[in-house]
């Protein structure tokens, strides 16, 4: 097996906005091993959240090639794009984005469901609770659950498919530090305990501190921790 | 995702906004049950005028003036002399019996009571071919035609107004149009008909309606009745009676100047208008169904943008377009469908209510809720859901996962 989970090659990523053009991305290269955790950081535009979308496969580049997990994805069609979202990445967002009317469950099963697991789902989505730390509240709705606790259930619900990188995009943005602290722990905990593949997307220098790598952009370039 | 899954979620999500789900369910309920309550009145309509017309006796046939499908210029009248011809055995061996009326509305009275019934001035052969019977007293006979008697058989409609009784009421004197007539007998009901009221009659010896009520010229007849041998014979019957009249009436060549029906030319023109009528009120009740299904198009579509950042984090999740767009038709066909089923029942009250009231008022209307109009309403309903959910449900599948995500 490669030794890369992420390999991209001169990423570019342009948006039309009637006549203008905003060129978010302007040829981004990079690798990341298996393992390692990587936080992004740079000024707000500079192209972190577009970087992401990408690496996750939400979004095609406008130009460049890109390998996630030893599979060419930029010229994959939505319905397979889907699918390597729904295997290979997990996502935690700034604003948790869970299912309002769902219980904690029923929010970490989704990925599960999409996948087509049906056997043993329930279990699988409580023991990635568990793993949060939350077993104790997986019949609760995100409306009777704190910050810090939403934000547990997404993470619960990025690993419970088993993915090859969790992607973090301000995962602490929208919290009080000390839950935030608690999240940053949680992921690197995760990292430490299950060799989980991690890129955070942040404005905290402590917490890049306590990422292995450093990528800093700068209107759409990696200026930093390219290699 | 699975199919029982999928409906689960629907329902959760459906539930979420109850009194919008509701009001949506509403316009279908109303679209669905006008469908079933108009098909159910005209299929009820249309079996209670077969039913009246086949009352009226298979052997037999009407001979009108006139043709009422072609112009026909200086039509000759029926005269007592072509019912003598279709009498004939030999001219005319399928028809077993024939019989000449002259009819008009007028007054009734008894003691105060008056009524608009229609009068018929018959001959003893009349009852035969109509195979009357009486529930009292005796038929008309040759010797009242010949004296001209002031003698009359109500209808048991007449007799309930009249008398409020159906019997005992033989030997009173009721007046037509304001002269004296003895009722010597009560006809037995034959129910509500396709023409009105083959109750509400009276009838009178020929002649004397021909004098005294309703002054005909010597020969005319406004209808023969006419009984074929067998109601396998009323083909060639009326075959036989249109060749004695075109020949007398010297119409050889050319449109008929009578018309000749059948009780399947009946039964088949009440058809005709019924269908008519059902596939109008039909069409009407499912214009109300097309507005439901607009309704829920317009719901599904303001759900979709609410949804949108919730449609993104599925597609980040791995929803595949597919999944999207079964949840959100699953949806849509479920409001239909709910709606379906409530508006069957509403349909079948409003059906049965209609019955309830034409029953009070003695009309023979039992509407019918057939399993075709169930099945069909059942079927359309949902396709209405799915038809008019394709198009939000397409706006959500296509939604693209960065956009919607970032949707505020
Ligand atoms: N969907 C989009 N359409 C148009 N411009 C966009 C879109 N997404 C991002 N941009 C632009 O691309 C640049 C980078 O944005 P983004 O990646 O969100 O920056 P960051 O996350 O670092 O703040 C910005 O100038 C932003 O306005
Ligand atoms: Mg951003």
């Amino acid at each position: 097996m490669n030794d890369y989970v992420i390999e991209a090659y001169d990423l570019t990523k342009i948006y039309k906005m009637g006549s203008v053009e905003v060129r978010a991305l302007a040829g981004v290269s990079f690798k990341v091993r298996r393992g390692e955790v990587v936080s992004i950081m740079g000024p707000s535009g500079s192209g972190k959240s577009t970087l992401m979308n990408l690496i996750g496969c939400l979004d095609q580049p406008t130009s460049g090639r890109y390998i996630l997990d030893g599979e060419e994805v930029s010229k994959l069609k939505d319905d397979q794009l889907a699918e390597i979202r729904n295997r290979k990445v997990g996502f935690v967002f700034q604003s948790f984005n869970l299912l309002p009317r769902a219980t904690a469950l029923a929010n970490v099963e989704l990925p599960l469901r999409y996948a087509g697991v049906s056997k043993g789902r329930a279990e699988r989505a409580r023991r990635a609770l568990e793993l949060v730390g939350l077993a104790e509240r997986i019949h609760h709705r995100p409306n009777e659950l704190s910050g810090g606790q939403q934000q547990r259930v997404a993470i619960a619900r990025a690993l419970v498919n088993e993915p090859a990188i969790l992607l973090a995009d301000e995962p602490t943005g929208n919290l009080d530090s000390k839950s935030g602290k608690e999240i940053m722990e949680l992921i690197l905990t995760l990292n430490r305990e299950r060799g989980t593949t991690i890129i955070i997307v942040t404005h905290d220098p402590r917490i890049a501190e306590q990422t292995q790598r450093v990528i800093r952009l700068m209107d759409g370039l990696i200026v930093e921790g390219g290699a | 995702m699975n199919i029982a899954q999928a409906i689960i979620e629907a329902l959760q999500s459906l539930a979420s906004n109850k009194l919008r789900s509701a009001l949506t369910i509403l316009g279908i309920v109303i679209g669905v049950g006008a469908v079933i309550a108009m098909l159910a009145v005209g299929s009820g309509a249309q079996q209670a005028i077969t039913g009246s017309i086949s009352g009226i006796g298979t052997n037999l046939l009407f001979v009108f003036q006139g043709n009422f499908t072609e112009d026909v210029r200086n039509p000759k009248p029926l005269t007592l002399g072509d019912v003598s011809a279709i009498r004939d055995v030999f001219l005319a061996p399928s028809v077993a019996n024939a019989a000449p009326v002259i009819q008009g509305d007028r007054e009734v009275s008894f003691s105060g009571e008056q009524i608009r019934s229609t009068i018929y001035g018959i001959t003893p052969d009349y009852l035969v071919v109509r195979n009357y019977h009486l529930i009292e007293g005796e038929p008309i006979n040759e010797s009242h035609l010949l004296e001209r008697a002031s003698v009359a058989l109500i209808g048991p409609e007449v007799a309930d107004k009249l008398f409020g009784a159906r019997e005992g009421v033989v030997g009173s004197t009721i007046r037509i149009e304001g002269q004296p007539f003895r009722v010597i007998g009560v006809l037995e009901p034959k129910g509500g008909g396709a023409f009105g009221s083959q109750d509400n009659v009276v009838l009178v010896p020929f002649d004397t309606a021909q004098n005294r009520l309703i002054r005909r010229s010597r020969d005319r007849v406004d209808v023969i009745f006419v009984s074929a041998t067998s109601p396998e014979t009323v083909r060639s019957a009326a075959d036989e009676i249109s060749q004695i009249l075109r020949e007398r009436h010297r119409t050889a060549i050319g449109a008929d100047d009578f018309t000749v029906f059948t009780q399947d030319d009946f039964i088949a023109t009440a058809n005709t208008i019924t269908s008519v009528l059902t596939i109008f009120l039909g069409g009407i009740a499912g214009i109300s169904l097309l507005v439901g299904g607009i309704g829920i198009m317009n719901i599904m579509l303001v759900s979709v943008t609410e949804r949108t950042r919730e449609i993104g984090l599925r597609k980040a999740l791995g929803a595949r377009r597919r999944d999207i767009l079964i949840q959100f038709l699953t949806e849509s066909s479920l409001l239909s469908l709910i709606g379906g089923i409530i508006g069957i029942g509403l349909g079948w009250l409003i059906a049965f209510i209609v019955g309830r009231i034409a029953a009070a008022n003695n009309t023979l209307l039992t509407p019918v809720v057939g399993v075709d109009a169930i099945l069909l309403a059942t079927l359309f309903s949902t396709a209405v859901g799915l038809f008019f959910g394709i198009y939000p449900a397409n706006r959500a599948a296509n939604l693209e996962p960065v956009e919607a995500l970032r949707y505020e």
